[in-house]
């Protein structure tokens, strides 16, 4: 702080407060909805205090969804994010540190050429070859199978970036060392390189987990059967009709459900969340 | 940049790549490649037969006043968001960069919106706007505003505006409190000495050193309008009312998955990759040069 000036204290709080406010908000009435009956929903306005239905909502959308739409049980489609979302990250993370470990550590013709080709493929996100890359996996017989729900995200440019500027980073005289010693290039990837890379790996992991879960148009396009939906699928599923039609209540329980895991990553590991982030987009 | 020391093996490179480069050949490669391929193509409405027709399919999109229309739709909705996401992060990071009590707890606050699905968002705030059981239509009305989002174009641009803003500000937030925190405290000193006040010291220091962030971010956010947004609004407005709120991306997904139409839905992905890679490009270059010092 350059200069004392008390009022200019008093309004940074203030924006930040409203701001905190702000963002909070919708969560908030999510969670007061996800604890009322629909009667008291739908009157207007609904209560702004919690009521006392957390543990029937709650009990009802992880075993069976909702009464009338879709009875995908919650429990279910959450394992099924978790499979994905881990089946990304992990995935992304292990293609990509080998990649990287051959572009950066070995000379070999066609080098670049390999580089560029993970490299453009930053420009193509999913949204814009939707009905060709699902003819593809369609082809290949992946339709509502984990494998198609993974596989097809998992190649990453990001990620194979990130790798390469750190391998770049390491010293020298590391592998030099290993040489001398007689190392082969796998042994020097998994004694030396590996556990240097530890933070990167976390940082990777917690920002390609978060993505994995929150995937929405690709799974719509391959799962049409209830037991391969994800959460955020499931939610989308259970709204049916026009404002009074939906059980908002267990569709709000089933909102908090879904984005708890995610959020819970972001906050407990905000030290490694906040540096993915900003390493993979430089 | 290149390694000095490099380990030398015929195959291994090429075993360690293999992994990568086929998802990419299989999922990437290909799929863009016939999405191109059926942009010249023309089905007949069974779907069994198709003839090549050159580039007959871009020039019906572009004879298309609905494709137009989706064309306009996506930038105004990119420049909304883009503007006030980047507005109030700017906001609440200048904010944030100032306080020296409770700084990390605003911060975690704030952050966690990114942990929220684009989708979930839009259920969110779809359930606060709805029409008749709202908490926010209800105060609205209180104010005589009539709200009804699933028939007012306007409306439902607002409310997706809000929803995907919403969700991208904790983004924002991180890269403006990074670039805030990189700018030397002695320059905002002299300032100071020199008697510059806090706003004047805003404009004319700190936020021109900000605009290599603010570039970046302005690239991202568009971006993140014309692409991320699929799931805001597919659980929101569905591009309704009367396609008022049909961005490019969404009008691919409708014309090639709900109205089957092969050939137009592939020559609009064909143009929105076009787009990308004219984005990529201007953010590469830009990024490059570190945009103005």
């Amino acid at each position: 702080m350059v200069e004392n000036r008390p009022w200019l204290n008093f309004l940074s709080h203030a924006v930040l407060i409203a701001g905190v406010l702000m963002v909070a908000f919708p969560i908030y009435v999510t969670f007061v909805a996800s604890t009322l009956t629909l009667e008291q929903i739908l009157q207007m306005p609904m209560p702004l205090m919690p009521g006392d239905q957390f543990f029937v909502n709650y009990s009802q959308v992880l075993r069976a969804g909702t009464v009338g739409g879709s009875q995908a049980s919650m429990a279910h489609m959450m394992s099924n994010s978790l499979v994905m979302a881990l089946g990304i990250a992990l995935g992304k993370i292990a293609i990509s540190i080998i990649a990287s470990f051959a572009i950066v550590y070995f000379r070999f013709p066609l080098r670049n050429f390999f580089f560029w080709m993970i490299f453009v493929t930053l420009m193509l996100p999913v949204e814009v070859r939707i009905i060709p890359t699902f003819k593809v996996v369609s082809d290949l017989g992946m339709l509502n199978s984990y494998v198609g729900l993974t596989l097809p995200l998992i190649a990453s440019a990001t990620a194979t970036f990130l790798f390469r500027q750190f391998f770049l980073t390491v010293p020298e005289e590391l592998a030099e060392a290993a040489r001398i010693d007689g190392a082969g290039p796998m042994r020097f990837f998994i004694d030396v390189l590996l556990p240097l890379s530890k933070t990167s790996i976390a940082a990777l992991f917690v920002i390609q987990f978060i993505y994995g879960w929150n995937q929405y148009l690709w799974p719509l396009l391959i799962t049409s059967d209830e037991s391969m939906y994800t959460a955020v699928i499931g939610i989308k599923r259970m709204i049916t009709g026009g404002d009074a039609a939906n059980e908002w209540q267990l569709v709000m329980a089933a909102a908090m459900l879904a984005l708890l895991p995610p959020a819970a990553v972001v906050v407990l590991m905000q030290k490694w969340f906040v540096r993915g982030l900003v390493e993979t987009e430089k | 940049m290149e390694k000095r020391v490099v380990f030398r093996s015929a195959w291994l490179p090429y075993a360690l790549l293999a992994p990568q480069i086929a998802i990419t050949v299989v999922f990437f490669f290909l799929p863009a490649a016939q999405a191109a391929w059926y942009s010249f193509q023309l089905q007949d409405a069974f779907g069994l037969r198709s003839e090549f027709v050159g580039l007959q399919n871009f020039e019906a999109l572009f004879a298309s006043p609905q494709y137009l229309q989706s064309f306009r739709t996506t930038a105004v909705f990119s420049v909304l968001v883009a503007f006030f996401g980047l507005a109030i992060s700017l906001l609440l990071a200048t904010m944030a960069d100032r306080v020296l009590r409770g700084a990390l707890a605003y911060k975690t606050f704030l952050i966690w919106p990114y942990a929220v699905a684009p989708a979930i968002a839009g259920v969110l705030w779809a359930f606060l706007f709805a029409p008749s059981i709202g908490v926010v239509t209800y105060f609205l009305r209180k104010f005589g505003v009539d709200w009804n989002w699933i028939i007012n174009g306007d409306q439902a641009m607002l409310l997706i505006v809000i929803a995907s803003v919403w969700k991208q500000i904790s983004y924002n937030f991180l890269f403006f409190l990074a670039g805030l925190q990189s700018i030397p405290r002695s320059l905002i000193e002299a300032a100071a000495i020199d008697g510059a006040g806090p706003a004047r010291r805003f404009w004319t220091i700190v936020f021109p050193l900000l605009s290599p962030t603010t570039f970046f971010l302005l690239v991202v956010n568009i971006v993140y309008a014309f692409f991320d947004t699929f799931g805001v609004i597919d659980a929101t407005t569905q591009g309704g009312p009367a396609a008022d709120t049909q961005i490019l991306v969404y009008k691919v997904y409708y014309d090639g998955v709900k109205a089957a139409d092969l050939g137009g839905s592939s020559a609009q992905s064909v143009i929105l990759m076009l787009i990308v890679v004219a984005l990529t490009a201007l953010q590469f270059r830009f990024v490059e040069k570190k945009v103005q010092y």
